[in-house]
């Protein structure tokens, strides 16, 4: 099987070895790994800001790049979701944007619903706290909110538990935002870093020595907030941690 | 000009004050969690809900003529009212022929939202509000902050001060059955002395001519069924089409709002008691406005639960005085832009957009998706400083370019390694307030892509 | 043009492609045993409850719930759970409601329960005054066994308003929660409310 991989801009500058990871998790499972070069950024900032005539070009430009492939994967849940939620709004009706929504999975999601993964050999012997970003939770579905009365599941949480050693730690607030939010980062700075330390004083009272998630976004705000007051706590996207699991 | 951030910020920087709020708060999101959890059927009646709202919308004015209809075969009085003025006026002219003077009024976030009690003080009648939450703030002089618990920004002590200084309390007490039988004393006196009392509507049955209240404290009751007099005020959305329609309405509210599996008194008014007048104002104010805007419309389906507000992350730290609105959270920050786009803009970015709203509603209006549209439409507006559009504009450009978009990603991650820290946390860095910034890789992913595969084009 | 007709022309103007009404009637989730799921429920919502098994049993469990109560006021609407306080009129022999104020104990009908939330239907036609179980100190609600449903959608396939067009349900107590999110019962209406299956 052959994939595109799309690398979110911020992950693409500042966080590489995401990327990298994705790539080793992917291959690691016999899949073919292609990196169209054209691809920038989804357009989500400048959407999620309002700007959507901002956006519209570059949903476009992704179109353009990715609409070749029957599978596209990014190690991003809320990127993802721009693509398959959102672009309806620029590319409704376009030639190939269907394929593009159907097509386009995050990295989890495409371990367990397309590649039908259950279990990953891998080792990890740490205790894990899981951040639930908001986008893959409540717009990808990847699991059940906790708002909503249904089975619970989650698509992430699942593919962690099957790693030997792992203990996931049990939140007291199992999916609340993170405060990262784009833009509303910087706009809303304090609460956006009040609602950061509440998830890390979460965490850290779980037990969790490594907080992992599906977006580099959340982690990099919780991170940035970690790191500033020293606290004892690893971030890992959970493409770093399975390929490290998997090593 | 202030808007949400510059007012969340001063709440959150109380950062204890804003922690006990937030404990609060999501103690109620869990016990509305735990009761939801024990209704196997809770997504299908918020299914049904929604449609039934959905339906009732399409079919306002029909509805609302044939609840006209039965309600004045009922006996009911039936008045209507385009902006909150005349809402304001016609309250004013059915008490005052009638000589009314001292009002108990229950909880309305209409009235409020009509400002009805300066309008009426102004003209001599006495109105007290007469839920424990909205008297604790009348007696304090504010609006309330929330819509089910107006008081919740209030620390016990707080308002064991306030009933020191208003009632007569002992000083220092702040035990919460104290102060609230301190309160259900002085309020009963005022029950017995009223004329008249003033209700909101939770649900108008267009079928029956009826309406329904819903407390728990019992204060619509005793306010309605003393005095000769009741006036209801709703909004033209609070109509559902046929009785039955309020098991699913009524199995859904209480949960939401306060994790209750009913309130205590939900009282069905289908006519005035013996001897007695009940008058109903009907109110637009804007919502035949807002029922006009297809992305928004489905706001008109709020059935004022309040849980929205308990979940979100947002207002638990920036507290409802935050969103400068008489309804606050996520369904005010939907709401309130599209009254005044000036004064309220900033209401949608007051959001991370985690869409824990959206989830919770029990009418399923889609929350976030109308927090984003409300985004586009301040863009749009030019609602926006020119700095951030400016950015917006030239980001955009760059990221449509890869070329560009490539330099700038090297200039980025050079000025991360490079430039001195007092110069990389400078005031302009927001993010650099409370945060470090990425630690920045030498190389871009795209980079050392090209440099190991050589040029993989896909 | 007036309010009213300004107002539905603006509604008539701005609706809405009309979805529908959802036509196939909501159930819930039966209960296996109603009279247990009701006495949990009521509880919950902060009440007491009491199966007694006949009227002369009720009558004796009312006056041991006025004597603890140390009710000196008792007005009942119920005949077969014992008259008023002797020499006490009836709610429905007072002229004013403002005359129920000092009533220590309410007995009231319920004509029905409602098991998954501990509601008890209270119609108008059987009140007298209005006023009565909200007024008084204490309320008790008397439902004859028989008389339970699983949900409120059952409830609402009950309920009609072709008498004098008033009813309510009541669950529990009067109660607030608005000072720190403390639940204290007893907040403008009845500070206890005992609910008595008959049968």
């Amino acid at each position: 099987m052959k994939v595109a991989l799309f690398v979110p801009c911020y992950v693409d500058q500042l966080h590489p070895q995401v990327a990298h990871a994705t790539v080793r998790v992917l291959e690691r499972l016999g899949v073919e790994v292609v990196f169209p070069e054209e691809q920038t950024c989804c357009g989500q900032p400048m959407a999620n800001a309002g700007f959507a005539a901002d956006a519209a070009p570059l949903a476009r430009h992704f179109l353009e790049v990715f609409g070749g492939f029957d599978h596209v994967v990014a190690p991003s849940g809320s990127c993802v979701s721009m693509v398959r939620n959102h672009y309806g709004a620029f590319l409704s009706g376009a030639p190939g944007f269907d394929r593009l929504r159907r097509g386009t999975f995050e990295l989890c999601e495409f371990l367990t619903d397309v590649l039908k993964v259950g279990e990953l050999p891998g080792r990890y012997p740490h205790k894990v706290g899981l951040h639930q970003s908001c986008h893959g939770l409540r717009e990808l579905g990847l699991g059940s909110p906790s708002e909503r009365m249904e089975p619970r599941f989650s698509k992430v949480g699942l593919l962690l538990s099957r790693l030997q050693g792992i203990e996931l730690v049990s939140l007291s607030r199992p999916d609340e935002c993170c405060g990262f939010g784009g833009t509303f980062a910087v706009a809303e700075e304090a609460v956006s870093c009040l609602m950061g330390r509440d998830r890390i004083a979460d965490h850290l009272a779980a037990g969790a020595e490594v907080v992992t998630g599906t977006d580099v976004s959340c982690l990099m705000h919780l991170d940035g907030l970690a790191r500033r007051t020293r606290l004892p706590l690893r971030f890992r996207h959970v493409a770093e941690l399975l390929a490290e699991a998997t090593a | 000009m202030t808007g949400h951030a510059e007012r969340a910020a001063r709440f959150a920087a109380d950062e204890p004050r804003a922690h006990w709020h937030d404990q609060a708060l999501w103690f109620v999101r869990l016990k509305r969690d735990r009761m939801a959890a024990a209704v196997p059927e809770w997504e299908a009646l918020r299914e049904r809900a929604a449609a039934v709202k959905a339906h009732a919308r399409a079919r306002l004015a029909d509805y609302l003529e044939q609840f006209e209809r039965e309600a004045t075969r009922r006996g009911l009085r039936v008045h209507w009212a385009r902006d909150a003025d005349e809402h304001n006026a016609v309250v004013h002219r059915i008490l005052s022929e009638r000589g009314v003077t001292r009002v108990v009024k229950s909880k309305s976030m209409l009235t409020e939202e009509c400002h009805l009690n300066p309008y009426l003080q102004a003209r001599g009648i006495e109105v007290v509000d007469t839920d424990l939450g909205e008297r604790i703030v009348q007696l304090a002089g504010e609006p309330p902050s929330h819509i089910v618990l107006p008081a919740i920004h209030k620390k016990k002590e707080e308002i064991g001060e306030l009933f020191h200084r208003t009632l007569g309390t002992a000083a220092g007490a702040s035990d919460p059955t104290y102060l609230t039988q301190a309160a259900r004393a002085h309020l009963r006196e005022k029950f017995l002395a009223a004329q008249a009392g003033l209700t909101g509507v939770n649900f108008a049955i267009a079928e029956t001519g009826g309406i329904v209240v819903c407390t728990n404290e019992g204060n619509a009751d005793m306010g309605t069924h003393l005095p000769p007099l009741h006036v209801a005020c709703m909004g033209v959305e609070k109509i559902v089409p046929r009785l039955a329609d309020l098991s699913v309405f009524l199995r859904l509210l209480a949960r939401s709002a306060t994790g209750q599996p009913v309130t205590t008194y939900t009282t069905h008014f289908h006519a005035p008691r013996p001897g007695g007048e009940l008058h109903v104002v009907i109110v637009d104010n804007g919502r035949s406005r807002l029922l006009a805007e297809e992305e928004f419309r489905g706001a008109l389906a709020c059935i004022r639960c309040g849980a929205c507000m308990n979940t979100c992350p947002v207002f638990r730290r920036s507290g409802g005085y935050s969103y400068a609105w008489t309804i606050p959270g996520p369904i005010g920050s939907v709401l309130a832009p599209g009254r005044d786009p000036a004064a309220h803009g900033s209401l949608p970015f007051a959001s991370s957009l985690c869409g824990s709203c959206d989830a919770v509603c029990p009418v399923k209006i889609p929350l976030h998706d109308q927090l984003l549209a409300r985004r586009r439409e301040v863009v749009r507006a030019g609602g926006q400083p020119l700095a951030k559009r400016l950015a917006m504009r030239a980001g955009a450009w760059v990221l449509g370019h890869r070329a560009l978009y490539e330099l700038a990603g090297r200039l980025a991650r050079l000025a991360l390694r490079r430039l001195p820290r007092a110069l990389l946390y400078g005031r302009w860095n927001a993010w650099g307030r409370q945060r470090e910034l990425p630690a920045a890789p030498a190389e871009s992913f795209r980079d050392a892509w090209r440099r190991a595969r050589g040029g993989g084009r896909g | 043009m007036g309010s009213r007709e300004e107002i539905l022309a603006a509604l008539r103007r701005a609706a809405p492609p009309d979805p529908g009404l959802p036509s196939e009637p909501v159930r819930g989730t039966p209960y296996a045993d109603l009279a247990l799921q009701l006495g949990e429920a009521v509880q919950a919502v902060g009440g007491a409850f009491q199966r007694v098994p006949d009227a002369a049993a009720l009558r004796e469990a009312v006056a041991a719930l006025a004597a603890r109560l140390e009710a000196r006021r008792v007005v009942s609407r119920v005949p077969e759970a014992g008259a008023g306080t002797a020499g006490e009129a009836g709610p429905a022999d007072v002229a004013d409601p403002h005359e129920l104020e000092g009533v220590d104990l309410a007995v009231v009908p319920g004509r029905f329960a409602v098991a998954e939330n501990g509601a008890v239907w209270v119609a108008g036609e059987d009140l007298g005054h209005r006023a009565v179980f909200v007024i008084a100190q204490h309320l008790a609600l008397v439902v004859p066994a028989a008389e339970i449903v699983n949900d409120l959608h059952e409830a609402y396939a009950r309920i009609r308003f072709d008498g004098p067009g008033f009813g309510l349900f009541v669950a529990g107590p009067s109660k607030t929660a608005d000072i720190e999110q403390a639940l204290v019962i007893g907040a403008h209406g009845a500070r206890s409310c005992t609910v008595f299956l008959v049968g």
